[in-house]
């Protein structure tokens, strides 16, 4: 039952995320990229990991891919297709970063293999996240304060340059 | 869900949840498709035109548009990362006590003085 | 399996009852308008216009349905189906009642109850941009395309409001769980004042609440989306028959989930005197409860005229997010000294 469901979530991110780099228009390729999101929802719930899947939905599917919609529409889409192939010599960059990705995932998958940590059924409620982040980890949460200043100043700053 | 039988595993919770949007899914397609033995079809070319008050439509529909949109959603994503983290902290309000007051405080303020230079720099008018 | 099996049942049930629910609401809607304006209102359709809803659902399904001559076919017809699947599926968590006992069995009159209940119904509301977002696009039609963009802005904005306004419910209840907020408020302070958070540290969260929620519905007075005197339907205009249909249940919808949520998290869901031994008794005070915020819903659209786009935006990013964070402010700051 299990891998059952597992299947059907990964097939379903993979024909999202091969869709993605396949479609030509990029209203589309946002469309795909959301169909991903929402299979990696499952994934998480899979994992028991209750509180990220939600957050997944909330602030990947309903906010940042809003925002790529709203870019694509900001831009008139035609001129954007005709533009798309400029920089063709780009592409060839992608494969070195494609290998020292897949590397770092290899190096991670076998770390865990080497040591499992013992994971409970409570872990990934919102509870047991909130102990964790404003105990242990509280000293990067008030830095991610700073990091969303910054980021609101960058966008204020971007959108009146235009 | 019967109460004597409810497993162990919250992951079960989530169960009915996969089976509703299946449902859901299948609500509109089924919708959609029966409906098509019903109704008329008859397409004419001014039918198909957009509505324009009965004018013929001039030039493309999908034009550049303001820059407040894309901001607007751009200080969304922002402050609804923000949010996102209050949910996880107001839940466990109650054991961390004052010393959960002042976290946020500090969280809070810092995110008020980016909302504060947001709006004197004018990225909340609408004009 | 069983689990699997008993949920579709109940699933069906539900959707049964809320759709015919809001089959129904239009009705009233149209009553209640007419009583307003001092007119009868529909009358035709059988007893009272009481088979008016009928009536409505043969014509939109007996109606042509038009695709716009347009380059986005399969968006158009996604649209609708993105517009009514989220609220539906919002319905999963909301808890009607307790528990009855129906063939010897316990069946809790909830579909699940899950740990993060609350932002379940909140990640499906913020899905619901998308229906609208694409209608926009993809009708090639100026006015769905301003219609569209217009009230994706508005809803991500007040969606921002929306969330921040239950963060003092959190601090009080401590948990996500809808069933679990509604055992929360079950009881009475000095005897008489029932436990709500409505009356207990919240009625500022409470206000910024439906205010907000009234905006994320795209409703009077924030029916930007659809100014017909500018806009014609906004971002449904080029629809009809069937699809036009299901923009108009999912935005009905809506208004339900939305008023159910209000219901769970500020008014005590169905608890009432009685409710606890008498379980029908909880769902009938649900359902009051809900129906009340509905009534509101009509008689705001009875009463007030429409906000202008720049002002509604404002008063979202100016006015209701620094209340909210003041609310947050002050909610915690009282369970401080509590």
């Amino acid at each position: 039952m299990e891998q059952l469901f597992f299947v059907i979530f990964a097939g379903i991110a993979l024909i999202g995320a091969v869709n993605l780099l396949l479609r030509r228009n990029p209203l589309y390729a946002a469309l795909s990229l959301l169909t991903t999101m929402a299979a990696l929802t499952g994934l998480y719930i899979m994992l028991k990991a209750y509180f990220i899947a939600v957050i997944q939905v909330i602030i990947y599917a309903g906010a940042i891919v809003v925002l790529f919609l709203f870019v694509i529409m900001l831009f008139n889409i035609r001129a954007v297709e005709r533009q798309t192939d400029r920089r063709g010599y780009l592409k060839w960059l992608a494969l070195p970063f494609a290998i020292i990705l897949i590397g770092q995932f290899l190096y991670i998958v076998r770390l865990f293999e080497e040591n499992p940590t013992p994971v409970g059924t409570e872990i990934g409620f919102t509870e047991a996240v909130g102990r964790k982040l404003f105990t242990a980890y509280l000293l990067p949460f008030e830095l991610t304060s700073v990091l969303i200043l910054a980021a609101i100043i960058g966008a204020v700053v971007l959108a009146q340059k235009e | 869900m019967i109460l004597q039988q409810i497993p162990a595993n919250p992951i079960y919770g989530y169960l009915p949840i996969v089976v509703f949007l299946i449902i859901a899914l299948l609500f509109p397609l089924v919708i959609l498709g029966l409906m098509k033995l019903f109704r008329p079809e008859n397409p004419q070319p001014p039918k198909l035109s957009p509505y324009e008050c009965g004018v013929d439509p001039q030039r493309d529909a999908r034009e550049r548009f303001s820059v407040r949109f894309y901001l607007v959603a751009m200080l969304f994503l922002i402050f609804d990362v923000e949010t996102i983290f209050l949910f996880p902290w107001a839940v466990i309000y109650d054991r961390l006590a004052i010393f959960g007051l002042i976290e946020i405080a500090v969280f809070i303020g810092i995110l008020i003085v980016g909302y504060y230079y947001a709006w004197r720099k004018g990225a909340l008018e609408w004009v | 399996m069983d689990i699997a099996l008993e949920a579709a049942l109940k699933i069906a049930v539900i959707l049964f009852i809320v759709l015919t629910f809001l089959a129904y609401l239009v009705l009233f809607e149209r009553k209640i308008l007419g009583w307003i304006q001092l007119r009868v209102g529909p009358n035709r359709v059988g007893p009272w216009g009481l088979l008016q809803p009928l009536a409505d659902l043969l014509k939109f399904i007996a109606k042509e349905d038009v695709t716009p001559d347009t380059p986005n076919r399969v968006l158009f017809a996604l649209a609708p189906a993105l517009a009514l699947v989220p609220p539906l599926m919002a319905l999963a968590v909301i808890p009607f009642g307790s528990t009855i006992e129906l063939f010897g069995r316990k069946i809790a009159l909830q579909i699940t109850d899950i740990n993060v209940g609350l932002l379940y119904v909140f990640a499906l509301g913020s899905l619901e941009v998308y229906g609208i977002i694409l209608a926009g696009w993809s009708s090639n039609s100026k006015y769905s395309l301003l219609g569209g963009l217009r009230s994706a802005a508005q809803m991500i904005s007040y969606e921002l409001a929306l969330t921040l306004s239950v963060a003092g419910v959190l601090i009080q209840a401590g948990t996500l769980s809808l069933s679990e907020i509604v055992h929360v408020q079950s009881g009475y302070y000095f005897g008489i004042i029932p436990r709500w958070h409505v009356f207990w540290y919240q009625p500022l969260g409470f206000i910024i609440f439906f205010i907000a929620a009234v905006a994320e519905t795209n409703r009077v007075p924030f029916d930007l989306p659809e100014a017909e005197s500018e806009l014609v339907a906004g971002y449904h205009t080029e629809y009809s028959s069937i699809k036009f249909a299901m923009f108009f249940v999912g935005e009905y919808a809506a208004m339900f989930v939305v008023s159910a949520l209000a219901t769970t998290l500020f008014l005590g869901g169905w608890t009432g005197p009685g409710a606890e031994r008498v379980p029908l008794l909880g769902v009938l005070y649900f359902s009051l409860k809900t129906g009340f915020f509905l009534f509101v819903y009509i008689w705001l659209r009875g009463t007030l005229p429409r906000f202008r786009y720049d002002q509604l935006m404002q008063f979202g990013w100016k006015v209701l997010v620094p209340m909210a964070f003041a609310n947050i402010f002050i909610s915690s700051a009282l369970a401080l000294w509590r």
